[in-house]
Order: C-alpha cells, then structure tokens, then sequence
C-alpha cells in the first residue's frame, strides 16, 4: 500500500463522479426499464380550487394499451395522507393531503387521476379521454387578502392562517424589548418586501419507478432523501420498513425541490401493489413546475431601529409565508429556518420575529436552496442599505459598525444562537480589494455628473447562514420530526481497498470525490483505492441524507469519527503484531511503526491480519469495520462579504451585472474545485431571483410560468464571470473544521443585486423595485421617477415601498 | 413506418410511430439513455445530440426526420477509449455538477467549436444560450470550452464535424 503523496484534505481533486456522466454512462432513474413495467401518468387539475363532481375513466379505460385508470375514490381508503414532518405550533392547522385529489381540488395541477398503460405515449393518449366535472370555488392568491379569511382553502379549517411563530428577544432572555426600541429610537426605517414565488427547476425533472418483485418494494427515485422517503412510505402505508428498499440513482439536481416525499412516489407504490408489477412515472417539465414544490414566496414587514450615529438598537420582523394548499414535509418550517437569521451579523439590542404561515390555493411551497435564510438575509441586507441612505451615510461603514468583531467571537446573537467563528473583517478587506470599491465610486461620481444614461451601482451584502440542520435537540426544541446527526461506516477490505458508506445523499456535489479525499487523508490510502456508496437503503441503511449544507459538516465528521475507530483498532493489532507496547506505535502516511525502530507494517496488513483473524489480542473482534454517527452541539456559520457593480441602462431598463466579487469563509476547505464550484451556481441562483425568476399565476390561479420558456431560469448569456476567493476561520463544531458552502452564493448573492440596482437609479428618485428586476420593472420606475406613487407601479402593487419610506 | 438510422456507428433499422420524437427512440428503442430529455419545450437543451455532425435537440424531432441520417450521441464521442477533448475539458475544468445538462451541453460546445475554433468568452456564452444547467453559474462551461479550443487547435471536433456540409439546422 503506497502512502499519499501529499494531504488530499485541501487538494483539486478532480472529479471521480465525472467518468459516467461525461460519457452518457450514468443511471437516472427514468433509464430504467424492468420486464414487464408499466407507465404511470397523471392527469393533472386546470383549476386552483373545485370540488370534484364526477369523474368519468370510461373511455379511458378502453384506450389501446391501458391496464387500469384510478381516481381518488379508488385510492381513498388506502393514499392516506402525505406527511408533514414539521408541526411548528402545537396548534398548528394541518389539513389532510391526499396524494390523488378526491373530492377537492385546491390548487392547480394539483393529481386527479391516473392512467396505467404498457408505454408512456399510450398512458398519456388516455389521459385526454378522462373527463372531470369540476364545481369551481373562489380563489386564494393572495397572501394579506388569504388572512383576512373572506374565503378559505379549507372551510373545514375555518381559516387560511395555518400557524403563528414568535421569538422575541425579551421573552427569550436574549435580549431587550424591541417595541421600547422603537420607542427610543432617534431613527426607525420600516420597509415592505415580497420575496417572489420561485421554482427550484433542478434540470433532471422527478421520476419513480417501483418495482413490488419477490416480496420487497424497491422504489427508485430521482430524490434527495432516500432514508426519509423510506420511513415516510413505510408510516403513510403501513407497508413495514423492511419491506421497502428506496434507491436514489444519480440524482440530477435537487437544490431543495427533491427534498420531499411526493404525491407520485406514493401513488407508484400503491399502483406497482396493486398490480403487482413494476411501474414507472416520470414527469414533464410542465408537470413538474405545476406540482413540485415551489419555493420562498412570503410578504416581510421590517422595522428597524437605531441611533443617529448609525448603531442599529432593534429589530422587528413580520411575516407572512405562503405555504400554498397544503403541509408538505418541511413547509411550515421553511420561514422559521429564517427566524434566526434576520440579525444576521449584526448587534442588536432587541429582536421580535413574528411569522404567519398561510394557505392560497397555489402549489405547496418547501424547501428552495437557502430555505428561510435568503429571506432573511436579503431584508436585513436591503434594511442596512436603507439605514445608510436614511443616515447619509457609507453603506459598508454602517455594517462595520455593527457587526460582531472578529475577537467577540464566540458571540451569542440577539436570536439566541451562538456563532462559533467567523472574521467579516478579514472577508471584507479582501472584497473591497478584489472588487476596487473605491475606483467603482469614482466611476460612479462620474457617471452621475455626467448624467449617462448607463448609470453604475454598487450593492453589498455581508451575509451569514447557520448551516448543518443539526444538532438534534435543537431540531427536537423546534418541533422537528427528525434528528440531525449523520453517519457512516468504514469497510476494510482484504485485499487493502476501502468501502466508504454514508449517509448523505449527493445528487451533484461531488461526496463521491471529497469523500474518499477525506478517507484517504485519514488512512493514508490512496484517493483510488477508496470507493463512495450511498442513496441505497439496503446498503446505506440510514443516514439523514442531503440538504441544508449539512454534508460534509455533519456526514464527513461522521467519516472522520470513523476513520478514527479503524485506525484505534489497527493500532492494537499493530501493537500485537510487532510485539511492542501499543503506546510505542505510531501512525504515519498508512504505515504504523514502532517508535524509534525501522519496524512497521502497512494498514494494509494489519487489514488483512485482522480479516483472517488468524492471530489477534485476546478478545479482539475479527476485521477493522467501524460505524460512526455523529450529532453536533452547534450549527455552522459560513458567512462572507459579496459585492455587485451593475449599469442599468437607464432608457431600457436593461440591467447588466459588470463585477461581482464573492468572498467565502466556509471553514476549513477540502476541495477548492468543488467549493467554487457551489459558490457559482450558488450565486447564479440568488442572481436568478434578483434579475429573472418568478412564478407567476393568473387570476385564477393558473400557473403562467409552468415552462422554462415562461420561468427564466438563466442562460450563460445571462450571467457573468464571477471573481471569487475565500478568508477561513475553521468551524469548532467539527474536527475537519468545516463550515458548508451548499447555500452560500444563494443566500449571499440576491441581496448584493437588488442593492446594487437600487444604488444606481435611486438618484433618480427611485426607491424600491420588486424582484425580479426585469427591464420593464426598471423603465416603470424610472419612468415615475420624483413620483411618490412610482414604486407602487414598479412593484406591481404588492407594496414593495413604504410612503414613508427612502430618499428623494 | 420504417426508418433506418447510423446512430453512433451502428445502422439500426426499425419501425416507429410516426409521432414518436427522435430523443424517445433513442432512449426507449435503442437504449441510448446517455442523452435525457429536460424540457418539453426546445429550452433546456439536454437532449442536444448531433444529426449529420450538427447539433439538433432531439425533443423536437420526430424519429422519421432522422430516416437515413447519422447521428452521434454522447455515447459516441469517446474513441478508442479515449475522450473527446470536449469531454476531457469538463472534467478538467469542473464544468459539471449534477451533470443532467453535460450531455446536451457537451454536444452543443463541440457544434460551437467547429463553427468559431477560438472563442472568446462571449461567444461561448451566446453559442450556448439554449442549452441549461442549473448547477454550475456557467463559468467553468465556458471555461471548458475555451480549454477544449486550445486543446483541438487548430480546430477539430470529430470527423463527423468535418465532412458534413451545413444541412440541417434543426432548433
């Protein structure tokens, strides 16, 4: 066995995962083809809110190649209702949520029926011939119309506001009262937002297939959360857990869109138990925007207090989330994931978050990479833009001068968390160089002077996340269904090769690569030599797979802790072997020796001594496996300084990103590749909320943008080259030190935009323009510039501007 | 109705649907499942494979319209074990994550790099307009084919590339 030539924790390792998926050789779910499978379809609602009067499958069911049609009275007795892993109120409402519709319909494409046929063309042929008779109902769209309870989702709630979610810093002993704050401030701004309705659009689009054979329901899915999905499927159907094997495959994307246990995934199952035989569904991309679950979508009311010198003394948050028609995994969560993270990187005094979670007959809302915190961040970033506008004042100096210094770390926040590490000192010195924020100034000043009609801005965002969804008691305080430790498990094999199994689920970021960097470090294996299994129950048998930016803090800890055991138990063995003291033994580059002798063996005997068991200690267990679970006491907090230059034509509205610079601190970095890597597409995606994405529904509740020909998702022509770097402060809360990079370029990045569109026009009297900033948002406002009404009209009237609000 | 088509190499000969698409026919008939299908409407770009040595999105054509042509998949681009240098790049450059889009995306920027052989960062950027990813910002693609140029100078691209006069245009 060769020992690593140098560290691979920190080396740009190119990809291993990469092989098959450069050469069309990968497994996505919708590749499979079993003997004998049969092809799902599901016909979809057109209308947001109904009762179901008749259905009528006749003469579907007679179509060329059809083996059955269902209906929700088919499947009534048997569907159950689909979980919601997260009851955030004691009291929270909750209404039932069938996968197949039977009675209701409550939002658009919302599942009606299906059609089982021997091909996917024949399955969707019959879905045309079903006729469904719909009693329409009034529509709820919008959200502070949806609270005042004139017409409901669900009569049988008696409202639409589902739970009311509280922390207030004087309760909580965290801090003061914000309304004595307010009271006392020399300066309060208040601003409304809306965070716009968004599509994960992860490119694979959902497929399942269930194969029911020798007694075991293998069910394949393009998921995030194979070990979830199989728990959940075992308590909606009572079919036991061991009976029921789920396989994520390659996983083309998720971003939060696939953490979910689907109305589909459970129909496959009940239709491959009915008819005994495999079934397949996969979806379209229309299906898949009408159904999968969208993601942000809340109104955020922010008040803000503070001290003519610029200190920031309070901090009020009201919400309003839109959960859309029904409770789906985590979906009440989502916004409190946020509650945490409004204050940010900042001091404050006081702090209230108020969140109302509400039902509109729109597709449900869940995770969407960030899941609460872009919200947040993106208000506390647009309210530190408008304190320094209020105040006349430096938008960057307003932030240093409230921010936690990198000395006071640890520091327990306002929200009662506690940051472990973090320096925004060092992270932002290093943006302002990269990015040349004086000369952009300068090149502003000009430009302003000059009156050119293509005017610069500059928008910052000094963000941080928590990280990790963990520990598990915390998870437990807030009323989660779920713990947040990982695991893992070691194989060693006879022959000095390594089995790595984990219970994270990747579907793009590349564990099958940092993972065996990891392993490899810490055996002093070759990176070759060591192989990644995961996204199979039956061979990963638990995990709490991948989402969060939890991964590599929590699941590679687990690896860590792992590799640790095998190495505490080769160590004795290698003792026993070399007939020395065990304390004699050192470990080094995969060789264990005895110190100050030229005596040694390689991991790869002491492997093999231990696999034959031939001559082992006295008690000793045969092999050097070892399992480890690893529950942290902290989240972690990436945090890092993002700025934006933008030139907004100011004839068309045209907005054009002309440097963007993003400096991380992640923690500690296994794989610099892999990391910018996240933050690119991180950031590509909070550019798309700011510039381009939003689903949009008519007045009936149809979803407008259900293709991407409707729904912008950005086209490299959109986008441009991103100059990023990285300062590092380790994460304590873990031994590699690592703090999470999944989310960050999301959370960072939208705010940075917005601000920096803003700071180029608001000379022009703008003050607000409503996400996503297209051309025709941008000319609207600048063509009511001076005009107090104008942002009404930018924003679409949905009161993305307080009267009282801003500077002329 | 009975088509015969040279896809990556081998003629197959078959009877189809006249509605069936052609990237359905790859998949399903002929098990090319390296190239997927994304988008229902001609945006993503995934189902991108070649048609005479020009790239086409495979969901907008029917099968029939593929009677008598020759196309080449991702399945098709290795030879003799060894990687397309439009292959080679991605992987050097990290231009994929998930890499649900690589296929499509692969095939589109071997089609841009027999049109413009030196590409600046531009021109890659609108020659891959209609192809998406949702993974990566873009910027190590755009990187990759910018390697690859450099890496097939003084232009290359398979033979295919080469010989087949602009016939189709196909988006």
């Amino acid at each position: 066995m060769t020992a690593t030539a140098e560290p691979e924790i920190g080396k740009a390792r190119l990809r291993k995962e990469d092989t098959r998926l450069i050469t069309g050789q990968t497994r996505w779910t919708d590749n499979l083809q079993l003997t004998g499978m049969l092809h799902m379809a599901v016909l979809r609602s057109p209308v947001a809110h109904a009762r179901i009067t008749n259905v009528d499958v006749s003469r579907a069911t007679a179509m060329p190649g059809v083996a059955l049609v269902l209906t929700g009275e088919d499947l009534a007795a048997e569907q159950g209702s689909l979980p919601c892993a997260w009851p955030i109120t004691e009291d929270m409402k909750a209404p039932a949520a069938p996968a197949l519709a039977v009675d209701r319909v409550n939002f658009a494409g919302e599942a009606v029926a299906l059609v089982i046929a021997d091909s996917a063309y024949h399955a969707a042929d019959a879905l045309s011939e079903i006729d469904v008779d719909y009693d329409e109902l009034p529509v709820v769209l919008d959200l502070e119309e949806a609270v005042r309870d004139n017409d409901l989702v669900h009569e049988d709630l008696g409202t639409n506001k589902s739970a009311t979610w509280v922390y207030d810093s004087a309760e909580a002993g965290s801090g003061t009262d914000v309304e004595d704050e307010i009271a006392s401030a020399e300066v309060v701004v208040e601003r409304t937002f809306r965070q716009q309705r968004l599509i994960p659009a992860f490119m694979e689009p959902r497929s399942v297939v269930v194969d029911p054979a020798a007694g075991m329901f293998t069910v394949w899915s393009a998921t995030q959360i194979p070990h979830i999905l199989r728990w959940m499927l075992s308590a909606v159907t009572g079919i036991a857990e061991h009976k029921i094997r789920v396989i994520a495959p390659d996983v083309g994307g998720g971003f939060g869109g696939k953490l979910q246990v689907t109305p589909e995934e459970l129909l496959c199952l009940l239709v491959a138990r009915r008819m005994g035989r495999p079934v397949k569904w996969t979806e379209t991309r229309t299906e898949s925007m009408l159904s999968a679950h969208h993601g942000r979508d809340q109104l955020q009311k922010i008040t803000l207090a503070a001290r003519r010198d610029g200190t920031v003394t309070g901090l009020k948050v009201e919400l309003l989330a839109d959960m859309g028609a029904y409770l789906r995994l985590v979906t009440p969560g989502v916004p409190i994931l946020g509650a945490f993270m409004f204050n940010a990187i900042y001091k404050f005094a006081a702090y209230r978050f108020v969140c109302t979670n509400v039902f509109t007959n729109k597709v449900p809302t869940d995770a969407y990479r960030g899941a609460g915190r872009p919200e947040a961040t993106f208000a506390i970033e647009r309210m530190m833009d408008e304190l320094a506008v209020e105040l006349g004042m430096d938008p960057m100096k307003v932030r240093e001068l409230n921010w936690i210094k990198h000395e006071e770390f640890p520091f327990t926040t306002v929200a009662g968390l506690t940051y472990d590490s973090g320096n925004y000192e060092a992270a932002t010195a290093r943006a302002m160089e990269l990015f040349d924020y004086d000369g952009l100034r300068e090149e502003q000043a000009r430009r302003r002077a000059d009156g050119s009609p293509f005017q610069i801005g500059i928008g910052i965002s000094t963000f941080t996340e928590m990280c990790g969804l963990a520990p598990s008691r915390v998870l437990g305080a807030l009323r989660y269904g779920a713990g947040g430790w990982e695991t893992a498990s070691i194989r060693m094999l006879p022959t000095g090769k390594v089995e790595v199994i984990t219970g994270t689920s990747p579907h793009g970021q590349g564990h099958e690569t940092v993972w065996s960097q990891i392993v490899a470090d810490k055996l002093g294996v070759p990176f070759e030599d060591v192989e990644v299994l995961h996204g199979d129950t039956a061979t990963s048998h638990k995990g709490m797979d991948s989402y969060g930016s939890r991964s590599l803090a929590v699941g590679g800890t687990a690896l860590v802790h792992a590799a640790d055991k095998v190495l505490a138990k080769a160590k004795t063995l290698a003792a026993h072997m070399m007939e020395c003291d065990e304390t004699d033994v050192e470990f080094a580059s995969g060789a264990f020796s005895v110190r100050g002798t030229s005596t040694s063996r390689s991991l790869g005997d002491v492997v093999l001594a231990a696999h034959v068991a031939h001559d082992l200690p006295e008690g000793m267990e045969p092999g050097l496996d070892a399992d480890a679970t690893f529950d942290p006491d902290n989240f972690s907090y990436p945090h890092g300084t993002h700025l934006c230059a933008t030139e907004v034509d100011t004839e068309t509205g045209l907005v054009k990103i002309i440097r963007y610079v993003a400096v991380d601190d992640v923690g500690t970095v296994m794989n610099p590749l892999i990391v910018d890597g996240q933050v690119h597409g991180g950031l590509a995606q909070g550019i798309a909320q700011a510039l381009y994405e939003e689903a949009t529904h008519d007045e009936m509740g149809t979803l407008t943008s259900a293709t991407l020909a409707d729904y912008l998702v950005p086209s490299a022509a959109d986008l441009p080259s991103f100059i990023t770097d990285r300062t590092t402060t380790p994460a304590t809360s873990n031994p590699l030190g690592a703090k999470g990079v999944g989310e960050a370029g999301t959370i960072a990045s939208t705010p940075a935009v917005v601000n920096s569109v803003l700071d180029a026009v608001r000379h022009l009297g703008v003050r607000d323009i409503e996400m996503p900033m297209s051309p025709e948002r941008v000319w609207t406002a600048l063509q009511g510039r001076g005009d107090p009404g104008s942002g009404d009209v930018a924003a679409g009237g949905l009161g993305s501007i307080d009267a009282q609000g801003g500077q002329e | 109705m009975h088509i015969s088509v040279n896809v990556d190499g081998v003629t197959y000969a078959d009877e189809v649907e006249p509605r069936l698409l052609l990237v359905h026919y790859l998949r399903e008939r002929l098990g090319k499942t390296g190239t997927v299908v994304g988008c229902d409407t001609g945006n993503c770009g995934a189902c991108t494979v070649h048609l005479d040595g020009h790239s086409i999105k495979s969901c907008s054509l029917f099968a029939v319209q593929a009677n008598g042509r020759e196309i080449t998949t991702i399945e098709g681009l290795a030879r003799d074990g060894k990687l397309h240098p439009v292959q080679q790049a991605f992987h050097s450059n990290h231009a994929l994550q998930c890499g649900f889009c690589t296929p499509g995306m692969i095939m589109q920027a071997i089609d841009l790099l027999a049109d413009e052989p030196d590409p600046d960062d531009e021109t890659v950027r609108k020659g891959l307009e209609g192809n998406l990813c949702r993974c990566t910002g873009y910027q190590n693609i755009v990187r990759a084919v910018q390697d690859a140029a450099q890496r097939m100078k003084p232009g290359a691209g398979p033979e295919i590339e080469q010989r087949t006069p602009h016939a189709v245009g196909g988006e």
